[in-house]
C-alpha cells in the first residue's frame, strides 16, 4: 500500500541554516532517514514546504473563486512537509513516520486511495 | 425467545464466533468476510430445529463454506462485469474501476478452492492476531472496546449497545467504521513486533470492559449481557492463548479478585459498602482461590506489571478474613512498585494511605504532602481527615473531613462524610441522617475505601 505522511510541525522552531553550528549533524540526520526509505523499498517521493506566510488559498463556492493571502486553516501547527512511501501496511508505515529525525511534531499517516501515476 | 435452541446459539456466539472469525479471517486475509460469514452462519443456527453434536465444528464449517461461498460470487461478478465492459464502456459507463488481470481472478478462484482442505494453522496465533488488530492503537478506545467485544466475544451490536447504555444505531456506526479504517488503512492481522505493548493496549481494553460492568452492577435491571462475566471470559481466552504473559495474568487475578468481593458491596436496599465494613462472608471464597492460583502463576514468571500489582493489593483485601486483618504493609510494597511502574497522583494517595495503615497516621500524613495535583479530590482530604483523627489532631482532621465532604459530589460519600464529621462532634450539613460511625474502626473505612480506588466502592 502508499501511505502520505504529513509532517505538521509549529513554525517558530528555528532550524539550523546552511554554515550555522548543527546544521551538518541535522542535515546528515534526514539524509541517513532517506537513505533508509531509498534502501527499503519504501521511498516514492518527499517535499518541504515553505513557510505558511507563502501560501495562497483558492476558496471557490458556487463556480466563484476567491483568493486568500494564507493558509487553509490558521492554526499552531501547519503542514511543513511530506513523505510518499509504499509499506506492507498500517503498522510498517507507523514504524517509518516514527524513524523521522524530528521532535515536537505531529505526523499524520494517511492511506492513498488512488494515484494516477501509479497506474 | 430463551427456548433451549436459542440459548445454544447464543453461547455458540459467545464461546465459538471469535475463534472462528480468526481462523477464517487469518486464511482469506479478509476480516469483513470472516465476520460476515460467521455471522450467516448463526443467522442459519437460529434455524436449527435440533441442536448438532458438535456445534463448534458444525458453526466452523458452515461459516467456511459461506466464506467461499461469498468469494466465488464476488469472482463471477466481476468476470460478467468484465465480459460486459466493452457495452458499459460503449454506453459511457465505468466497468466499477476493476484493474484486475483476467489471470489474477483465475488465480484467486483456484485459491478458494485449493485453500479449502489446508487445516488450521496456530489457532492460538490466529486468535492473537485478532484480539491484538480488535486493540490495535491506530484505533480509537470506544472503537476498540465494541470490536473486541463484536468479533472476540461474539456478541451481537444490540447486546453491545444496550450493555455500554449506548443508542445501537450509535454502537452499529462505531463498528462500521472501524471496520472500514482496518481495511483502507491497511491495520495488518499479523504478529506485531512489540507484541508486549501491544497486549497492554489489550489489556487495558479488557479492564475497561471490566470497570464499565463492575461499577455499573444493580444499577442496570434487566440487561441480560453482564460485561464483568464477559471480561472475565475474554481475559480468560487471552490467558490461554498468551500464556506466557504475566501481565495478562494479573489482570485475570485483579478481576477475579475484585469479582469475588461483589456480594458485600451492596446493602439489599442498593447501598454502597465501604470495604472495611463489608459482610466478608458473602465473598466467594472459590473465585478468590482461584485468583490466588493465577496471581501465583504471574508472579513466578518474575516479570513485575501494573495489573500484577493491583491484583496483589486486590487480593490481599480478598484474603484478609476481618478488615483488622488486612496486610498492609504487602499493600504498601505493591503500591511503592506500582508508583515506580506506572507512577500517578492516585497511585501515590493510595501508597500514602497504605503506608499509614502499615506504619502509622504519621508516615502516611508526611507521604500525602508530597502527592501533587490532587487538591480539589475529595478522597485526598477524607484520607487526610481520617489520619489526622488517629493522629491526635481533632480540629485539622474535622477542617480536612469538611474540605471532602465539600468537594465530594456522590450522595453516599456525602453520607458517609456526615456521619463522620458527626463522629468527631462536628456535624456537617445533612448532620442525622445517618447517625453511625465513629468508634472503634471507623477510620478505617474510609482509609479502606482509598486504597481500593475508584475502581472498588467509589
Amino acid at each position: 500500500m502508499e501511505y502520505m505522511i504529513l509532517i505538521h510541525e509549529g513554525e517558530t522552531a528555528e532550524t539550523p541554516q546552511p554554515g550555522s553550528p548543527g546544521f551538518e549533524t541535522y542535515m546528515a540526520d534526514w539524509m541517513a532517514y532517506n537513505q533508509k526509505l531509498i534502501d527499503g523499498g519504501n521511498f516514492i517521493g518527499a517535499g518541504r514546504l515553505q513557510p505558511s506566510l507563502t501560501a495562497t488559498t483558492l476558496k471557490r463556492s458556487s463556480g466563484a473563486d476567491q483568493l486568500i493571502d494564507g493558509p487553509f486553516a490558521e492554526t499552531k501547527e501547519q503542514l511543513g512537509g511530506y513523505y510518499l512511501v509504499t509499506a506492507a501496511d498500517l503498522d510498517e508505515a507507523l514504524s517509518l513516520a516514527a524513524a523521522m529525525p524530528i521532535d515536537d511534531v505531529t505526523l499524520e499517516v494517511r492511506p492513498i486511495a488512488f494515484r494516477p501515476e501509479a497506474l | 425467545m430463551t427456548t433451549p435452541i436459542a440459548e445454544a446459539v447464543t453461547r455458540l456466539a459467545h464461546e465459538q464466533s471469535g475463534r472462528v472469525v480468526a481462523l477464517l479471517a487469518h486464511r482469506f486475509s479478509d476480516l469483513d468476510l470472516a465476520d460476515e460469514a460467521v455471522q450467516d452462519a448463526l443467522l442459519s443456527a437460529s434455524q436449527w430445529t435440533t441442536v448438532p453434536d458438535n456445534p463448534a465444528a458444525w458453526l466452523y464449517t458452515v461459516a467456511r463454506n459461506n466464506a467461499i461461498d461469498r468469494l466465488r460470487r464476488a469472482a463471477a461478478e466481476r468476470r460478467r462485469l468484465r465480459a460486459a465492459a466493452p457495452d458499459l464502456l460503449a454506453a459511457g459507463l465505468d466497468a466499477s474501476g476493476d484493474t484486475r488481470s483476467p489471470g489474477e481472478d483465475a488465480e484467486a478462484e483456484e485459491e478458494v478452492a485449493v485453500d479449502d482442505d489446508s487445516g488450521p494453522g496456530d489457532e492460538a496465533d490466529e486468535q492473537v492476531r485478532l484480539m491484538l488488530l480488535c486493540c490495535h492503537p491506530a484505533l480509537d478506545r470506544s472503537a476498540q472496546v465494541a470490536l473486541t467485544l463484536r468479533l472476540v466475544g461474539g456478541l451481537t451490536t444490540a447486546e453491545i449497545a444496550a450493555a455500554l447504555l449506548v443508542p445501537e444505531a450509535t454502537l452499529a456506526q462505531r463498528i462500521v467504521r472501524a471496520k472500514r479504517k482496518i481495511r483502507d488503512a491497511g491495520i495488518p492481522l499479523s504478529m506485531p513486533a512489540d507484541l508486549d505493548g501491544r497486549i497492554e493496549v489489550l489489556l487495558t481494553v479488557l479492564y475497561l470492559v471490566f470497570n464499565e460492568g463492575y461499577l455499573a452492577r444493580g444499577g442496570r435491571p434487566g440487561i441480560r449481557v453482564d460485561l464483568v462475566d464477559e471480561a472475565i471470559r475474554l481475559t480468560r481466552r487471552a490467558r490461554d492463548v498468551l500464556p506466557e504473559s504475566a501481565e495478562v495474568e494479573g489482570l485475570l487475578a485483579l478481576e477475579l479478585f475484585t469479582h469475588a468481593r461483589t456480594g458485600g458491596r451492596q446493602t439489599a436496599a442498593g447501598e454502597l459498602v465501604l470495604l472495611a465494613d463489608q459482610d466478608r462472608t458473602r465473598w466467594n471464597l472459590d473465585l478468590v482461590a482461584e485468583a490466588n492460583v493465577v496471581l501465583a502463576d504471574a508472579l513466578q514468571r518474575l516479570k513485575p506489571g501494573p495489573f500484577q500489582l493491583q491484583a496483589v493489593v486486590s487480593g490481599s483485601h480478598s484474603t484478609a478474613r476481618t478488615a483488622a486483618d488486612t496486610d498492609w504493609a504487602m499493600i504498601a510494597g505493591a503500591y511503592r512498585q506500582l508508583a515506580v511502574l506506572a507512577p500517578s497522583p492516585i497511585v501515590s494517595l493510595n501508597h500514602a494511605v497504605a503506608v499509614s495503615m502499615a506504619d502509622g497516621a504519621r508516615a502516611g500524613l508526611a507521604m500525602l504532602d508530597a502527592v501533587d495535583g490532587l487538591d480539589e479530590y475529595y478522597l485526598l482530604w477524607a484520607a487526610r481527615g481520617e489520619m489526622l483523627e488517629r493522629a491526635g489532631s481533632r480540629p485539622e482532621a474535622i477542617d480536612a473531613l469538611r474540605r471532602a465532604r465539600a468537594l465530594a459530589l456522590n450522595p453516599a460519600e456525602q453520607r458517609h462524610l456526615d456521619r463522620r464529621l458527626a463522629a468527631l462532634g462536628a456535624p456537617g450539613d445533612g448532620a442525622g441522617d445517618g447517625g453511625r460511625g465513629g468508634g472503634h474502626d471507623g477510620g478505617h473505612a474510609d482509609v479502606s475505601r482509598a486504597v481500593d480506588g475508584r475502581r472498588d466502592d467509589a
